[in-house]
Parts: C-alpha cells; sequence; structure tokens
C-alpha cells in the first residue's frame, strides 16, 4: 500500500509529462488529479491504522549507495510522523490538483503544469518517508527542483525566470548547510540512518570539534547545520528573500508548494531530528530566536505590502517562524499541530486569493481591488473563514495551535520562552490585522478597479470552488478535532510513540489565565479596529504612513533584505569572477605563462639570429672574443 | 583467458582506420560510407568493452586479462591489463567514441575522412592509457593522445584555432617531459618500468617527493588544475563540437586516472606529504572557476570553465584516500564525461544552426526547440549535481571523504555546488527562457533524430547511475579498497622506518 501510495503520483506525472500531448489536457488533468487522490485516499487509510494500531513500517524498496561503510536505502517510513505528513501533502496536493483543472484552464501548457505538481508531490512524499539523511536529501532537492520549475513556470516572464533562480540558489546555501550537517553525522556515526544515528546520539554529546581554532561541541554543530538546511527549504530570517518572490508562479503552486508542504518540510526535518535537536539546548534557543525574528519580521512587512499573494506569502513565512519557535521550546508535537493546521487554511487563503485573482483577470495588487463582497460571495465567505482561522479566532483550528505555542513557550520557563510569549501575542495581533487588511481591501470600501467594470466580475467555476470548501471545512475543524490527538496532555502521549523524543517530558500544568486569555481577545478585537482603519477612515493609516516615512519605507522595502543581499553577494560575485577571468587569467597567468613563454623564445631566438649575418669579419671578431675569453679562463685557472 | 582482448581493443580502431585510407576523400558520394564505417569499428568496439565489463572480475583487485609480451628486449614490455579502476574509463571511451562518431553529421564540413581517422586514433590511444601496465608505455600513448587533438583543434577548429592549439600541445608537453625524466630515473633506480612490479618493490623515499613533482606537473596540467587550466576554454572554444567533448570527457580524465594509479601506488609518502597542496589548488578551482564561469559570455567557454571545477571536486577527492573520496572521484569522472559531452553536444547543436556561441544570440528557445530544452535542462541539473543524477553521487561521496579528512576543506568546497546552481541556471536561462528577441531564431528546427538519439544515450546513464550507481561502486569496490590499503601499508612501513632510523 505504502509503494502503490507513493509512486502513483510519479506515475502520473510521467504519464502526463511524456504522453501528455497523446491523451491530450483533459485526460491528463483527470489521470493526475486521479492518482494524487487515489494516493490521499491510501495516506488516510494509513493515517487512521497509525492513530488506531500504532501501525509502523519501514519497507526497503532498493538499495541506493552503498560505498565502504556507507550504505543508503530507497526506503519508506512510516510512523506518526511521516503519516502526518502523508496526509498533508497528498490530501493538499489532490485538492490543488482538482484546483488547477479550473484555474489553469486558458493556459496552453496545462499538461507540463499538471506534470510538475504530480512530480512535487512524489519528491515531497519521498522526502516525509525517508528512513536515512540522505533520502531526505534527495526530497528535498526534489520538492525544490519542482519548485524552480513551477516558480518559473511562466517562462516568458524575466521576473518568474529570476525568482525561479533565487528560489533555487538561495535554498542552496541552505542545503550547503544540510549537506555539511549529513557529512558530519556520517563522519560521527559511520552512518546516515535515522535508527542507528538516534541510538547513538547520547554517546557523543559531551564529544567536542576542533573548528576554525575554537572547540565546539560536535551535536550543537550538527544541529546549526541541519537547522541552516532547514531555515533555506522554510524561508527562516536571513534566507527568507525567495519566498516573496516565489509568488511569481501560478497561485495553486504557491498554496500547495509555498504555504502548506514544501516549505514545512524544515520543520519537519527538526521535529524528525528531534532525538539529535533535544541533545542541544542552544541550539534550540536559536532555533527559538530565528523563529520568533521570522514571525515578527514577516508579519510587519505583510502590514503595507499591497500584492495580495506576497501579503499571504509573508504571512506564510511569519507562521513558518511559529512553528519554529514551538519545536525551539521542545513542544515538537505543537510545532506539527500547527503545521497541520496551518497546511488547511493557508492553502485555504491562497486558493482564495487565486480565485479572487482568476476573478480580477490576473489583478494582484489589493489597490485596485474593493466592494466585490456580492459578486464573489462564495470566495468572499471561505477567504474569511481563512482569515478567522489563520488569526486564530476562537475555537477555529488556528486558535488551538497557536495558543498552544504561546502556552508551551510559557511553560518552557527560561527567558527565551518568556521573550517568546511576548513576541508572539504582539505577532498574532499584528497577523489579525494584516490580515483583516487585505480582506477589507479586496472585498470591501469601494470599488478600485480601472481596467475591469464590476459588472464583469465572476465568481470562480465550481471545480474551483469545491477544494476550498472541503479546505474550509478543514480550517474549521482540524484544530478542534485533533487537538487531543496531536498535543493531548494526557501524560506521556500515545500517539508519536517513537517519532518524536522528549528528553523532559513536556510540561502539563496548565498556564496563567491571562496568557490564555490575551491572544483571543486582542484578535476579536482587532476585526473592529481594522474595519475602522481600512474601511471606515483611511486616513488614519495613511496619516500614519507619511508620517513615519522612515518606518514605513522600511517595511515596504522589506528591511532591504534584496537590497543588501544583491550588493554583498551577487554583485560581488560577479566582479570577483571578471577580476578573475580578464585580470588573473588573461593578464598574470597567460601573459607571464604560455604567451610569455612564447614571446620570450620568439624574442630571444630573433636575438640570437642576429648574430647570423653573414658578415665575415663579425664571425672573425666573435671567434677572436671568444678564443681570447677560452684563453683568459685557462691562463687564470 | 588466451584471446587478447585488451590488444584487440586497442587495435580495432587502427584497422577501422586502415579502411577509412583506402576510401577516396575527394567526392562526397563516400561521406555516409566513411561515416558507417568509423561507426561500425567504434560500436563493436563498444560492444566488446561491454563484453569486457562482463567477463571482469570484481572480486579481486588484481589485474586481469594481463598481456605481456617483450618489446624492447630486456627494456621494455609491451605489458597490458585492466582492474576495476581502469575498466570504467574504457568502457567510458568507447562509448562516447561512438556517440562521436555519430554525431559529426552536421559539425564537419571538410576533410571527414581525416576527421574520422583521428577520432579513431585517438580512441585507441585513450584505451592504451587506461590499460597500459608499464609505465614507458603508458607514457607513449598518453603523450600520443595529444597529437590527433592538436589536429582536431587546428584543422577543424574556429578562427583562433591556430593559437588554440599550440598553447594545447605545448601547455601539455612541457608538463609531460617532466614525466619523462621521472620514468627514466625510475628506471635507473628500479631496473623495471612495470607497474605491477612497482607497485611491489615501492619506491625509495628519497625521491618520491621530486618523482611525484614530475609525475605531477603532466597531470595538473591535463586535469587541469588551477593556475594551469587556462590551455582548457581556448581549446574548446576553438575545437569542433565532437573534439571538445573527446577532450572533456575523455581526454580530462586521463589525468584522473594517473593520480590515482600512479601518485597513490606509487610514491604514498609523497601523496601524504604533498595533499595540503593538492587540496588547496583543488579548492581554488572549485571556487575561483566557478565564479569565472560565472561571468563567461561565451557558452563553450562557460562550460570549460565548470569542467575544471568538476576536476578539481575529481582532485580533491582522490586525495582524501578515503574509500569515499576516491570512489566518489571515478564516480564523478565518469558522470563528468557523461555531462560535459552532453552539454558540449548541447552547444554543438545550437552552433550548427546559429553559428553563435554567445550566450547574448540566443534566448527563448524553449518556444522553438522544446525537445532541446528538455534534455539542456536535463544536463544542466546533473551538472549542478542534483539528486537523482550521476553528478550527485560522485560529489556526494567526494565531499563526504573530504569532510572525514578536513572540515574546512569540504566546507570550501561545498561551496561550489551552490556557485555551480547559479551559474548553469543563469546560462540556462539565459540560453533557453525569455521571449524569442533573436529573428534569426524563429526558423530553427528542433532535435532531428541523430541527435535526439545521442542525447538521450547519454541522459539514460546519467539518470541511471544517479538512481542505482550500484554497478560501478561495485566494479570499483574492491580495486579501491585495496589500493587503500596498500597506500596505508606504505606508509606506515615508511613510518616505522623513520623511526627506526631516527
Amino acid at each position: 500500500m505504502e509503494i502503490t501510495l507513493l509512486f502513483l503520483p510519479l506515475i502520473a506525472s510521467i504519464i502526463s509529462g511524456f504522453f501528455g500531448k497523446y491523451i491530450g489536457d483533459r485526460n491528463s488533468e483527470i489521470v493526475t488529479s486521479l492518482f494524487v487522490s487515489i494516493s490521499a485516499i491510501l495516506a488516510l487509510i494509513l493515517f487512521y491504522n497509525v492513530i488506531f494500531n500504532h501501525y509502523e513500517n519501514n519497507i526497503v524498496v532498493a538499495s541506493w549507495i552503498n560505498s565502504g561503510t556507507l550504505n543508503v536505502n530507497w526506503s519508506i517510513k512510516v510512523d506518526a510522523l511521516s503519516s502526518v505528513m502523508l496526509v498533508v501533502v497528498t490530501f493538499i496536493s489532490s485538492l490543488v490538483h482538482i484546483y488547477s483543472i479550473g484555474y489553469m484552464s486558458h493556459d496552453p501548457h496545462k499538461t507540463r503544469f499538471m506534470a510538475y505538481l504530480s512530480l512535487f508531490t512524489f519528491a515531497m512524499l519521498t522526502l516525509v518517508t525517508a528512513d536515512n539523511f540522505l533520502q531526505l536529501f534527495f526530497g528535498w532537492e526534489g520538492v525544490g527542483l519542482c519548485s524552480y520549475f513551477l516558480i518559473g513556470f511562466w517562462f516568458k516572464k524575466d521576473s518568474a525566470n529570476a525568482a525561479a533562480i533565487k528560489a533555487f540558489v538561495v535554498n542552496r546555501v541552505g542545503d550547503f548547510g544540510f549537506a555539511l550537517g549529513i557529512f558530519l553525522i556520517f563522519y560521527l556515526f559511520g552512518t546516515v540512518n535515522y535508527s542507528e544515528v538516534f541510538e547513538q546520539v547520547p554517546q557523543i554529546i559531551d564529544k567536542k570539534l576542533l573548528f576554525l581554532g575554537i572547540y565546539i561541541k560536535a551535536i550543537d554543530l550538527i544541529c546549526i547545520l541541519l537547522f541552516i538546511g532547514a531555515m533555506g527549504k522554510s524561508a527562516q530570517f536571513f534566507l527568507h528573500t525567495w519566498l516573496p518572490d516565489a509568488m511569481e508562479g501560478p497561485t495553486p503552486v504557491s498554496a500547495l508548494i509555498h504555504a502548506a508542504t514544501m516549505v514545512t518540510a524544515g520543520v519537519f526535518l527538526v521535529v524528525r531530528c528531534s532525538p539529535i535537536f533535544e541533545y542541544s539546548p542552544l541550539t534550540l534557543n536559536i532555533i527559538t530566536i530565528i523563529g520568533m525574528t521570522t514571525a515578527f519580521f514577516a508579519a510587519t512587512v505583510a502590514l503595507v505590502q499591497t500584492d495580495i499573494k506576497k501579503i499571504i506569502a509573508y504571512s506564510t513565512c511569519s507562521q513558518l517562524g511559529y512553528m519554529f519557535f514551538a519545536a525551539g521550546v521542545g513542544a515538537y508535537n505543537v510545532a506539527m499541530f500547527h503545521l497541520f493546521t496551518h497546511a488547511f487554511f493557508k492553502a485555504l487563503l491562497f486558493l482564495g486569493s487565486g480565485s479572487v485573482i482568476h476573478s480580477f483577470k490576473e489583478e494582484q495588487n489589493i489597490n485596485e481591488m474593493g466592494a466585490v463582497y456580492k459578486k464573489l460571495p462564495y470566495t468572499w465567505i471561505l477567504m474569511i473563514i481563512g482569515t478567522l482561522a489563520l488569526t486564530g479566532f476562537p475555537f477555529l483550528s488556528g486558535f488551538y495551535s497557536k495558543e498552544a505555542i504561546i502556552e508551551f513557550a510559557y511553560l518552557r520557563g527560561n527567558t527565551v520562552g518568556y521573550y517568546a510569549v511576548g513576541v508572539g501575542i504582539f505577532t498574532a495581533l499584528l497577523t489579525s490585522i494584516y490580515s483583516w487588511r487585505l480582506i477589507f481591501k479586496t472585498f470591501h470600501g469601494s470599488y478600485n478597479n480601472k481596467k475591469l467594470k464590476i459588472e464583469q466580475m465572476q465568481e470562480s467555476p465550481i471545480v474551483m470552488l469545491l477544494p476550498l470548501i472541503i479546505l474550509s471545512l478543514g480550517a474549521i475543524f482540524a484544530g478542534f478535532l485533533f487537538k487531543d490527538l496531536f498535543i493531548g496532555h494526557g501524560g506521556e502521549n500515545h500517539f508519536w510513540g517513537e517519532s518524536i523524543k522528549f528528553l523532559n517530558p513536556l510540561s502539563t500544568e496548565h498556564p496563567p489565565l491571562w496568557i490564555v486569555l490575551t491572544t483571543p481577545i486582542l484578535v476579536i478585537l482587532s476585526i473592529p479596529i481594522s474595519y475602522y482603519l481600512f474601511v471606515k477612515n483611511k486616513e488614519i493609516p495613511n496619516w500614519f504612513a507619511n508620517s513615519n516615512k522612515p518606518i514605513y519605507n522600511f517595511l515596504v522595502n522589506k528591511w532591504y533584505f534584496d537590497e543588501l543581499y544583491n550588493v554583498i553577494f551577487v554583485q560581488f560575485s560577479k566582479k570577483i569572477g571578471l577580476y578573475f577571468w580578464k585580470v588573473f587569467d588573461v593578464k598574470i597567468i597567460d601573459r607571464f605563462g604560455p604567451d610569455g613563454i612564447s614571446s620570450l623564445i620568439k624574442n630571444l631566438s630573433i636575438k640570437a639570429s642576429k648574430f647570423q649575418t653573414g658578415f665575415i669579419y663579425q664571425y672573425a671578431f666573435m671567434i677572436l672574443l671568444g678564443f681570447s675569453a677560452l684563453l683568459t679562463f685557462l691562463i687564470l685557472n | 583467458m588466451n584471446f587478447p582482448i585488451l590488444s584487440s581493443l586497442i587495435l580495432l580502431p587502427l584497422i577501422g582506420t586502415l579502411f577509412l585510407l583506402f576510401s577516396k576523400d575527394k567526392d562526397y558520394q563516400n561521406t555516409s560510407t566513411m561515416k558507417y564505417v568509423a561507426l561500425f569499428t567504434s560500436f563493436v568496439n563498444f560492444l566488446i568493452s561491454i563484453y569486457l565489463w562482463y567477463l571482469f572480475d570484481s572480486s579481486t583487485s588484481s589485474f586481469q586479462f594481463i598481456e605481456d609480451k617483450e618489446w624492447l628486449k630486456g627494456f621494455i614490455n609491451y605489458k597490458v591489463g585492466i582492474d576495476g579502476i581502469s575498466i570504467l574509463f574504457i568502457i567510458l571511451t568507447t562509448f562516447i567514441t561512438s556517440l562521436c562518431i555519430i554525431s559529426v553529421n552536421n559539425s564537419i564540413k571538410y576533410r571527414l575522412r581525416d576527421f574520422l581517422i583521428a577520432i579513431l586514433i585517438m580512441e585507441s590511444l585513450m584505451i592504451g592509457v587506461f590499460c597500459s601496465l608499464d609505465l614507458v608505455i603508458f607514457y607513449l600513448f598518453f603523450e600520443a593522445g595529444l597529437i590527433p587533438m592538436f589536429l582536431m583543434i587546428g584543422i577543424w577548429g574556429g578562427a583562433r584555432r591556430v593559437y588554440s592549439a599550440f598553447k594545447f600541445f605545448l601547455y601539455t608537453l612541457l608538463g609531460s617531459v617532466l614525466m619523462l625524466v621521472a620514468i627514466i630515473s625510475i628506471y635507473w633506480m628500479s631496473g623495471t618500468t612495470d607497474i605491477v612490479q612497482l607497485y611491489e618493490l615501492g619506491i625509495d623515499t628519497k625521491y618520491q617527493n621530486l618523482l611525484w613533482l614530475a609525475f605531477f606537473s603532466s597531470f595538473a596540467v591535463k586535469t587541469p588544475m588551477w593556475p594551469v587550466h587556462t590551455w582548457l576554454p581556448d581549446a574548446h572554444v576553438e575545437a569542433p563540437t565532437a573534439g571538445s567533448v573527446i577532450l572533456a570527457a575523455i581526454l580530462l580524465k586521463m589525468a584522473g586516472y594517473g593520480f590515482i594509479r600512479f601518485s597513490l601506488g606509487l610514491f604514498p609518502v609523497a601523496s601524504e606529504l604533498f595533499t595540503p597542496l593538492v587540496y588547496t589548488l583543488s579548492l581554488i578551482a572549485i571556487v575561483y572557476t566557478s565564479l569565472v564561469a560565472l561571468m563567461q559570455e561565451d557558452m563553450k567557454k562557460l562550460i570549460a570553465y565548470s569542467s575544471v571545477a568538476h576536476m578539481g571536486f575529481v582532485t580533491l577527492g582522490i586525495f582524501t584516500i578515503t574509500q569515499q573520496g576516491i570512489e566518489g572521484s571515478i564516480i564523478q569522472m565518469i558522470s563528468h564525461g557523461l555531462i560535459s559531452a552532453a552539454l558540449f553536444l548541447c552547444v554543438g547543436v545550437v552552433y550548427d544552426r546559429v553559428h553563435s556561441r554567445l550566450i547574448k544570440t540566443y534566448g527563448g528557445l524553449v518556444s522553438v526547440m522544446p525537445k532541446y530544452s528538455i534534455l539542456f535542462m536535463l544536463f544542466t541539473l546533473a551538472a549542478i549535481g542534483l539528486p537523482g543524477t550521476s553528478g550527485f553521487v560522485g560529489e556526494f561521496l567526494i565531499l563526504m571523504g573530504a569532510f572525514k579528512d578536513n572540515f574546512l576543506v569540504a566546507a570550501i568546497a561545498s561551496l561550489g555546488v551552490i556557485f555551480a546552481a547559479a551559474y548553469m541556471l543563469w546560462l540556462y536561462r539565459r540560453v533557453i527562457f525569455g521571449n524569442l528577441t533573436n529573428k534569426n531564431l524563429l526558423q530553427i528546427p528542433d532535435l532531428d533524430n541523430s541527435e535526439k538519439f545521442i542525447l538521450w544515450c547519454l541522459a539514460i546513464p546519467v539518470l541511471f547511475f544517479g538512481f542505482y550507481p550500484e554497478p560501478l561502486i561495485n566494479t570499483i569496490e574492491i580495486s579501491v579498497k585495496d589500493l587503500i590499503e596498500m597506500y596505508n601499508f606504505n606508509l606506515n612501513m615508511n613510518m616505522t622506518e623513520v623511526k627506526n632510523n631516527g
């Protein structure tokens, strides 16, 4: 069953990619959607088995690399952790496949698009079902590749191509850390298989390595390196710059890859490696700090963006930050819970915004929208459900997971934890404000689009709305239904079993009431406030932006990260490359090397040939000179 | 094994050459016949080499299929034989040669017969290099290989072909002269140039350093390592497509093979001493040439520079003296042979149509050449070293081996992986994606059948060995293991000797 689950998307991808032109667009769409949906059903069955029968399995499909002591297999590992990911990936993926049938209906390259989507699903599945770091890396790069293809899907757009390369290269920076982490693991443990590595971890806790002249704890180094990989994939602070640009891709891609699945791979990695991270308090603190910085940073930037997809992208970035700081405070199960709920409401928001963009004929600027809630009633309601869930409105899915993150951060009881609580609550408020800003500017107020008349607005077709409705059910109920399973307080947690390691069992105390109540109250209060700010009295935000120009510009320009990186890395590399080529290679190596030698020989030969003048008296003179020199030499000796 | 299978591999292309010599080059009626003769010869050779692989016993590291004939009485024997390390290179040679002969269709406009002869002679010589078990024989094959290449660049090359041909020739000859001196002195010291015997005898520690440097000067130029790499971009740019392919895919591999067979095998003490030197040069090659590649305007030059970077990984891996490092290097060489061949062929495809190698000429090719775009993408990704391609297996094993030895070295080398992504994807974007602005490109046809066939022939092993490198690793495993054991054994012997003396 697991093998079927895993390979159906690959088969679908091959059929659509290579035979798409023979079987036609519609058939490709049906095949890919159907196959991935079957995978989703199998994943649900598996999930059911894991929940109720504690099913676990590790299938070896084939061997991959065997070199010396390095033995790596292609395998499918099913446990609680991977089963959750399987459900999220296949479920969201199948909905996105179906949605794409509607969304991409005017695109000439439908089969290629569907093939990429299915291929992505396959890569993501190999990532989550790996039983060793190398296969994880394979999936890791595989999803990165599909993301590259899909961001640059509209290959004629220069901005899309640039964004695709940026995404790939920035991710490579993360992979650089990740790969080094894998090397270090292999160096220390002699294996890259999870179970063997995790077993040996306690034995090397005190081992120190000499690195650049300083001794550093091996375990800290491993964790930091792995986390760098996670930062790249999950767009955390410093390596986040690719995610907003990735919105150049078609919207279903943003929903699937850049919201629900691929970007959460980093979180998955940290949770999967909890048996290592648990022994490195230093790294856990770093993760918490990076996580909350990202959460805060992205939320502030989202406040002032005007591109509907970029707002949601920054929101994703911010929510990923939440997941990381949950993992950082040791609440891995809570991180997974937020990952799970987030997948539903963020995919819902993205697909909803896709529906809006579709209706507005590819318009993405929220200042060009407004007042269409009557025209797009379903999209409007579904987007509001998504927003409520995202902001953590009581009893929707985001509420449970976000509350839990803040509670556990508080219960962690150290400085970083308390700090995280403060940032977490404040960011929750910001989240609420920017999310409602998006809703109000898009659907309420006055109609601002000049190209399109409001009468022309049309609700999206049912094939696009249906996935939204299913996702909205998830956004409403997922938190409530799965709360006890994921983060239940019943002493030790049965569901996760061996897949997550807690060195110290999570605290089961109840946090003080004010912690529990602050966020929901802020979230509820922010709705009327946002309504007032962005619909009733637009002067206040404008006035605020004008009177604080530097801050406003700082936020609009995303804290100037792109500009900074452009100067430090891109321009610098180009300059130094040019210098090496034009100056070092040509002017130094070639000039003094081969060209130098050959011209030297040439010049010497020319000089030498001057001796051969043909005049007898010159020769005679030379003979005389030579003879006298020889004579002098002999006499002196 | 009585049948001289290795000698027949070496001789067969020469026999093909003989047939070609009898054909007339004047009238162009004969071109297809000549091509079929050459193709048939090289294809039979390829089949024989595959059969050889089938016969090959990978459970032992001792040399197999040995032929030992007296050549210069009491002085030099013609001795050939293979082990797990050499066999893969032989197959690579026969495989790439066959594909090259198919590919000459469009690119060679005149003196086709001579070109085919050059390719076939090249094939003989390269096979000779990879299976000779005598230093003198090795040297002969190694140096003779320069001549057909020199002619290929000099006769069928581009505008600056003479400059490039001479640069190529002088550079490589200069390095090799020192190797010849070293070989002669080895003969005077040990009384033999038989590699198997030399392995057993060992070489006096006193002279190892100098001899190592002499061999190194030859191999470093051929690899090429920084700072003696500048001939490669020039040679590639001017060489015809098939020449570039042979140069990148096979000729460069002689040096890597030489490092493993001779530097490690004969001079372990010196190798240990000079490892930091090799590391430094390899790291410079990786970072430096990657940055240079980023800024290239000429497609062939870009790929040439990326070759230097990839070969930097190879030399790095070899001198880690770890199982993973050396196996990685061999796999990297094989996979680079396939990938760089494919990339040069990809450039050749558009060059034949538009006659420009400049990146800025192109852009938007995906709309007119979709099939080409797919294959080019595949090889681009393989050059980047994406998992699932053979490039990944090699690079990853090398870095893993390097990590065992030195953290910092592995970290710096890994930077190359980031740069590779940048320059290859940027190249691809500028050539394939974007809007089609150049009017000349509107009419160009997509891949024809023979081009498709060649590129898929290269793509399939790249993917296959990416997912399942076992056949390669199994073949080389024992040989590499014993090589490392011998290396460490000699090193320890020497250490104890030094201790006893001191």
